[in-house]
């Protein structure tokens, strides 16, 4: 089966793969706190 | 074009690092999430040729009621019949379709809304994004498990935690956008959908370009499978027509079916529940902090708990949730009549942490039962206990609170019925899962019938 042998896994790629997902995840995640934080107030 | 798609070209060589694949899986997620945020969207449609408020000609909330239950019904049919496809053509091609589907979903909704004709959002949103929902759902996830043999339940909770979090991105930012884009002329929901659309059709799209499955004889650095084959963790493979004949898929799909009804109890109605079973002592204001925190503990639960899986092993996981879920259940008509709202609250927390965890183990639990092979394809099949939830949830919710209420029953007294029918789900949902075991040996493929369909799919 061919493959693809390139080098795909650089550190960096990885690094800004992720902030990718985890940037807006992040926030969307603080919008929900800061609503939650209403119940204890 | 075919073989920019094909399983050929997407299969990584074995240097290729792993942890490239989970935001792969987060990416579409994240985006088709946005499913649960789709009620933010509800009231400003009702007002789309009034703009400031409603006219006699614009929609109702119940004819727009339908958009969603379309979507989450052609999730499952699409997750259904779509699964086998996903295991023949591999992720990528499956993963794009979805961004076709969910981002085109919403261009044409837009132009629904532009036309005001509503059968244009039934057909883009519902229907067309519906399948979108469902491929892009169970895409990702048997090659996931595939990369990590080692951690299946972390890998899948990966994913699907993303699913949760989409709601808590795609309901900001749609109130953002419809502020925006907000005129005396415009509610803003048309440009809206239209920027949406664009938005979840690209980062679908990177999703699918980065998705890799590993080589045939690939195995984590430094892991070695387990030479004697754990109880309930099977190292061969049922094909998915196959496993449709077992008792172990139905008794899955009642397990899944039961555990999302249970938590759809909660979650459906927690903002109206708190406040009538707390009158006085809990605001609106509150009550939306509430459904934002148990938003959160179905997001983090969906991590926690499959990652924990992986020590507890699926069966015994299950047992946890289910037990406790009913003990907690049971015991909320007591904190409320206690005037207790920390625990009432810890406890529905509980709850919906474990709601998620639900979600999220069953595609480890299946790969356990049914191997790895058909994995994604069995998933699918299996995600029509999700929208059967989905639909027949809130109805049974609905109609046994409005029928207490009529028949003289104080509206915070009208709850603990709903909630002791809860935990009695729960309770039935604990059975299921004390009667799964092993496949029959009759239904696992043979090795040279495994060999076949490699070299066919």
């Amino acid at each position: 089966m061919e493959t693809t042998n390139k080098s795909e896994s650089h550190p960096i790629l990885l690094v800004l793969f992720w902030a990718y997902v985890l940037i807006p995840l992040g926030w969307g995640v603080y919008q929900t706190f800061k609503k939650a934080m209403a119940l204890f107030q | 074009m075919s073989g920019f798609f094909s399983k050929e070209r997407i299969t990584a060589s074995h240097g290729y690092n792993r942890w490239l694949i989970p935001p792969a899986a987060l990416a579409v997620h994240l985006c088709i999430g946005q499913a649960y945020a789709f009620s933010v969207f509800n009231e400003p449609l009702t007002r789309i040729l009034g703009v400031k408020e409603s006219l006699p000609e614009d929609w109702k909330l119940t004819t727009i009621g339908w958009i969603y239950s379309l979507a989450i019904v052609f999730l499952g049919l699409s997750a259904a019949f779509g699964g086998k496809w996903l295991e023949k053509v591999g992720p990528r091609r499956t993963m794009f379709t979805a961004a076709c589907c969910f981002g085109g979903g919403f261009i044409l909704s837009a132009i629904g809304i532009k036309l005001h004709q509503i059968w244009l959002l039934y057909l883009g949103y519902g229907v067309i994004g519906g399948c979108g929902l469902g491929l892009g759902y169970v895409s990702p996830v048997s090659t996931l498990i595939k990369w990590f043999p080692d951690r299946r339940g972390m890998a899948t909770g990966m994913a699907i935690m993303g699913f949760g979090g989409g709601a808590m991105v795609g309901a900001p930012l749609s109130v953002m956008l419809m502020k925006h884009f907000h005129s005396d002329t415009s509610t803003g929901v048309m440009e809206t959908f239209a920027v949406m659309g664009v938005l979840y059709f690209t980062s679908m799209v990177i999703g699918s370009l980065a998705i890799r499955i590993p080589p045939p004889d690939w195995k984590p650095a430094g892991w070695t499978p387990p030479t004697e084959e754990k109880k309930m963790v099977t190292k061969r493979h049922v094909h998915i027509d196959q496993a449709l004949k077992t008792p172990q898929f139905y008794l899955l799909w009642l397990i899944l079916c039961l555990n999302v009804t249970a938590g759809i109890g909660i979650l459906g109605q927690a903002s109206v529940m708190i406040q009538e079973m707390f009158k006085g002592r809990i605001t609106p204001e509150a009550a939306a902090g509430f459904v934002g925190l148990l938003s959160l503990f179905n997001m983090g639960g969906r991590f926690v708990w499959s990652s924990a899986s992986d020590f507890f092993g699926r069966k015994n996981t299950y047992f946890l949730f289910f037990a406790l879920g009913t003990f907690l259940y049971s015991m909320l008509p007591n904190f409320s009549s206690e005037g207790n709202i920390l625990l009432f609250i810890a406890a529905a927390a509980v709850i919906l942490s474990m709601y998620g965890g639900g979600f999220s183990t069953i595609p480890a639990y299946l790969a356990d039962i049914f191997g790895t092979k058909y994995v994604g394809g069995i998933h699918g099949r299996l995600l029509t206990a999700w929208s059967t939830a989905g639909v027949l949830g809130p109805v049974l919710v609905n109609y046994i609170r409005e029928y207490q209420v009529a028949h003289g029953v104080a509206k915070a007294d009208a709850y603990t019925t709903t909630l002791y029918i809860m935990a009695c789900l729960l309770a039935t949902g604990f059975v299921c899962n004390l009667l799964m075991r092993e496949v029959h040996e009759k239904h696992y493929m043979r090795h040279d019938q495994v060999d076949d369909d490699s070299l066919n799919g």
